[in-house]
């Protein structure tokens, strides 16, 4: 009988501890959603605000939207070209396991570190080569973010792949790149793109590290030298301002960038599910 | 010459001796088959065959494995053409993640062969009587050999509508047929079958042996089994080991009917296992 009451208790509070964590999530949307409803309009999206960012309470966040997208896919695409052949580095194949284990712990330690130090940092980088905040500056700065929560995530699947599917690849006479190419990546492909997917929603939802790098601007960069709006950022001004209806304005800016990271998520699932009825399981 | 002789070989998995002092010569166009109880060395000898051990930790291999007169184990050895010459079949079919025609395809795809080779192979495949080639219409050469392979493994009936699908929706019998298919498709000399039935139903497993009889006439294969009764039905050689020595081998016929060694009386009248 007591063990029974053990199991009984024991999966009510699984089950209410997943519906805490569901009711932040619809909480968080709930609040978004009311408070800056009354600020949400189409002009929001496709407008660059009018009377700046700070005390503006007209036009919109056009800037700010289309910095984010730039930055976050900039980023995203520059840290998957290096992560990818990090992961795949980290694999006993190519090196041994103490350095592997080495180098697993500097990229735990770069992924607890601040975004912010990640900004100081870029920001010192950028004053010594003389360089002004940019979309550039964002995009690196954003990458290097970006890399130990790719690299981490992506060779945890990475090593889940079994080891007797790489030994039928070998027994062909493939070369080790061959069989990381067509086998394992293939192999690992829903696993990537989690990783992926994770370090954009830390990268479009950080604030810290551009807010020096990449700088803050009304307008839509021409070039990849100007500085670039971005929507934490502007999330930060307008709840910082002291006008009730641009401190609105930050809710509808909230709202659209958890959009785009809704967006994004189920896209990628649905190519992921597409792309991965090779897998063998 | 036979294809595979065996000089003092011994392999160690770090402190642990997993073989000692083998020497034997495999004999060509036959089914040899290792046998012995679990651990004594069976699977650590086949893949010795292919250099396959080296993806293990701490593995050391000394002494000589000849193939075709060419120690494998020599430092100059051309490890990718060494495996395209021995193929190998694992435990459990591992599809590689593609279609069932690309699973095919691969290797002579990374083995870039050209579309004049693919034919040369497929005509010697033909003239050697293990196939009947007689009404291929198609034309692509990687086609024709996506038919041959499959054909050859048993497998082309029951897939031939539906090569571009996942290979991983096969039933487990298919798709062993179809490693079977895709270590062919290299044209290798030897292969290299890890207790191949061992995950398979009955009816997957006796396939598998059928089409192991009947390559026999074109490849040397090398089965680890622990099946006594597979051996007896199969082989045509036996290796006997135990506990990582080589204990007795021979024809299956003297093999079976009068062992020497008291170990290998026990083992096949089943008082050890």
């Amino acid at each position: 009988m007591k063990r029974r009451s053990e199991e009984i208790f024991f999966k009510s509070l699984m089950l209410i501890s997943l519906f805490i964590v569901l009711s932040i999530l619809i909480g968080i949307i709930a609040v978004v959603i009311a408070r800056g409803i009354s600020a949400l309009n189409i002009s929001m999206i496709l407008e660059t605000p009018k009377g700046g960012y700070y005390l503006g309470k007209e036009g919109g966040i056009a800037n700010a939207i289309v910095g984010s997208i730039y930055l976050a896919f900039g980023a995203s695409i520059l840290s998957t070209l290096i992560s990818l052949p990090v992961a795949l580095a980290l694999q006993k194949e190519y090196i041994n396991r103490h350095f592997a284990n080495f180098s697993r712990l500097m990229l735990d330690i770069l992924w607890g570190t601040p975004s912010i130090v990640y900004g100081a940092f870029g920001f010192i980088v950028m004053v010594y080569f003389g360089l002004r905040a940019s979309l550039l500056g964002g995009i690196i700065v954003l990458t290097l973010l970006m890399i130990p929560i790719m690299v981490r995530s992506m060779e945890e699947v990475i090593r889940m792949v079994p080891h007797e599917l790489k030994e039928v690849s070998y027994a062909l006479g493939t070369t080790k790149l061959e069989t990381a190419l067509a086998v394992v990546l293939k192999q690992s492909l829903s696993g990537i793109v989690t990783a992926i997917l994770l370090a954009f929603g830390r990268g479009i939802g950080d604030a810290a590290s551009i807010l020096f790098t990449a700088g803050y601007t009304d307008y839509i960069p021409k070039s990849i030298f100007d500085p670039v709006a971005s929507l934490p950022l502007a999330v930060f001004f307008q709840i910082s301002s002291p006008i009730p209806e641009v401190q609105e304005r930050a809710y509808a800016s909230s709202f659209i960038l958890l959009c785009i990271v809704i967006i994004v998520s189920l896209v990628s699932r649905f190519l992921v599910r597409h792309f991965s009825r090779h897998i063998v399981r | 010459m036979s294809h595979i002789s065996i000089h003092n070989l011994y392999v160690t998995y770090g402190n642990q001796k997993a073989l000692q002092n083998i020497t034997i010569e495999i004999p060509d166009s036959q089914i040899t088959a290792i046998i012995g109880p679990s651990g004594c060395g069976k699977t650590t000898l086949l893949k010795s065959l292919n250099r396959l051990l080296e993806l293990n930790d701490d593995v050391k291999v000394t002494g000589k494995v000849l193939i075709d007169g060419e120690n494998i184990y020599n430092p100059k050895t051309d490890l990718l053409a060494l495996r395209k010459k021995v193929g190998f079949l694992s435990q459990r079919p591992y599809p590689l993640p593609m279609s069932i025609y690309e699973n095919i395809a691969f290797g002579p795809k990374i083995h870039r062969l050209t579309g004049e080779q693919i034919i040369k192979q497929i005509q010697g495949l033909s003239s050697s009587d293990v196939l009947k080639i007689d009404n291929i219409k198609n034309n692509d050469p990687m086609d024709m050999l996506v038919e041959c392979y499959l054909s050859l493994a048993g497998l082309w009936d029951e897939v031939k509508d539906r090569l571009n699908e996942p290979a991983s929706r096969l039933s487990i019998g298919q798709q062993q047929r179809l490693a079977l298919a895709r270590a062919l498709a290299i044209e290798p000399e030897v292969i290299l079958a890890d207790e191949p039935t061992s995950a398979l139903d009955p009816i997957s497993a006796q396939l598998i042996e059928k089409q192991f009889k009947l390559l026999k006439k074109r490849y040397t294969i090398v089965v680890v089994t622990h099946i006594l009764r597979q051996a007896k039905r199969i082989a045509d050689y036996v290796i006997f080991l135990y506990m990582g020595e080589l204990i007795e081998h021979g024809e299956a016929k003297n093999f079976f009917q009068d062992p020497k060694d008291q170990r290998t009386k026990a083992y096949i009248s089943g008082e050890i296992s």
